[in-house]
């Protein structure tokens, strides 16, 4: 019989309430009932695998992506990282999907209705596996910090969002990556509705001049820790 | 205990963007002419061995308003109940033309749905068995991170030894059992709700 790693418990310091005041929408939205805690069984420790057929050739280059044959505007970035466990394995061959809004801080998703020009050649998103030793990168522009409804003067900080996966249904995680000395982070109430400041600093990435290309674009770190397995296997099925 | 996992963040409104893809989700025409994404809420095709269902709800907020803006997101096992995975320590065959992952975003009526195959049973510690069972992720703007529930079977004769229901006060279990409805296209048809609050909050779980 083979043996199955449990996963350490999710980080309560590390993750947002549900129910977070400065953010307005969570009031109607946020379960309210304590969660119910379940032993890890082969449904949360097991997780889909994904390959190149998810993965569409130059979709890790959000300058071009779109397929018009012209550039995206803006400040050309390459963003990279490594994805890891919390005990620091990398997290080979799994799916990153990234979306965003435009340089001036607009999506072109149907229902973004920011007064702030389109720009015809940005899709905003992009797919990409990490490599075996659990890198990923991507170029894009960076994008705009933008207006929300949260109260009457709300702007979000400049960000990307991220999804991930990770070897288990349990790593699944969706968060969003920020820019570094961005004035807009203290007074953003989805960046702040994670408590702990040192958790919110890992969500802001690091310029590295040595990421950057030199004569084409500047680079931006950010790694991505998901919940790691536990040393001593448990007895399987 | 030392751990630094990233914190999550809200999916946000604009998801569809990025993680259900289609010609409906962007207003430039041009960004993407695809009906549908490659990551859908079709789990089968025409090879996958087992009973085809049809699972739909609606996902509602607090005050029992439809959410037109979530993501529901399944993840299964196989007819045999073999998960496609590389950490199922199962020895079965699996089977090799079903995922077992979908995802669907809900529409202007805050309605969601997949079309996939009954699970089998899934194994438990200690030799014991799970009743088939649908694991589900829920986002949205609103959610300051995603929420883990189950998806049952109305009328399976292991819900009443199921070891995770067994977990789940005895009054709040209906809410993680989907309703059969009947027969459609040769699938059968479950109702399956979602109530992030109120009296019948959905059960969430946390492992």
């Amino acid at each position: 019989m083979k043996k199955v790693s449990q996963y350490q418990p999710r980080d309560e310091r590390a993750h947002p309430p549900y129910v977070s005041p400065r953010y307005v929408s969570t009031a109607r939205r946020a379960p309210l009932l304590p969660a119910v805690a379940i032993p890890q069984s082969l449904s949360e420790l097991t997780g889909p695998v994904f390959g190149d057929e998810v993965v569409r050739h130059g979709d890790d280059d959000l300058t071009t992506n779109a397929g018009t044959g012209s550039p995206a505007l803006g400040e050309r970035i390459i963003v990279s990282g490594q994805v890891l466990e919390a005990r620091g394995r990398p997290v080979s061959n799994t799916l990153v999907e990234v979306w965003q809004c435009n340089a001036a801080g607009r999506y072109p998703h149907v229902h973004d209705t920011h007064d702030a020009p389109l720009d015809p050649n940005f899709l905003g998103a992009g797919r990409m596996l990490t490599d075996a030793e659990g890198w990923y990168q991507f170029t894009t522009i960076k994008p705009g910090a933008y207006p929300w409804r949260n109260d009457h003067n709300a702007w979000r900080p400049a960000h990307i969002h991220f999804s991930l996966f990770g070897p288990a249904f349990l790593t699944r995680l969706v968060t969003q990556m920020y820019f570094p000395g961005d004035p807009l982070l203290d007074l953003d109430a989805i960046y702040m509705s994670v408590p702990d400041a040192a958790a919110r600093q890992r969500l802001v990435a690091k310029f590295e001049r040595e990421a950057s290309r030199p004569h084409f674009a500047l680079g931006y770190r950010f790694d991505i820790v998901l919940r790691g397995r536990e040393e001593t296997p448990m007895e399987g099925s | 205990m030392p751990s630094w996992q990233t914190p999550a963040q809200t999916l946000g409104p604009f998801f569809h963007q990025g993680l259900a893809r289609t010609r409906q989700a962007f207003q430039l025409p041009w960004l993407c002419g695809d009906a549908v994404d490659v990551i859908g809420n079709v789990l089968f095709n025409e090879r996958t061995l087992g009973q085809r269902i049809r699972v739909e709800g609606v996902v509602y907020d607090g005050l029992e308003e439809p959410m037109v803006d979530a993501l529901v997101e399944v993840w299964q096992a196989d007819a045999h109940g073999r998960y496609n995975s590389p950490l199922d320590t199962g020895e079965s065959a699996v089977d090799a033309t079903f995922t077992g992952f979908g995802r669907a975003p809900t529409d202007e009526k805050g309605a969601f749905s997949f079309l996939s195959i009954k699970p089998g049973n899934v194994p438990w510690l200690g030799g014991l068995v799970q009743a088939p069972h649908i694991n589900v992720i829920v986002g949205a703007r609103g959610m300051a991170r995603q929420a883990f529930t189950r998806i049952y079977f109305d009328a399976d004769a292991g819900l009443a030894s199921d070891p995770v229901l067994s977990r789940v006060p005895a009054a709040r279990r209906h809410t993680l059992i989907a309703r059969a409805g009947g027969e459609h296209d040769g699938a059968l048809t479950y109702r399956f709700d979602l109530h992030l609050q109120g009296e019948n909050e959905t059960v969430f779980f946390d492992f």
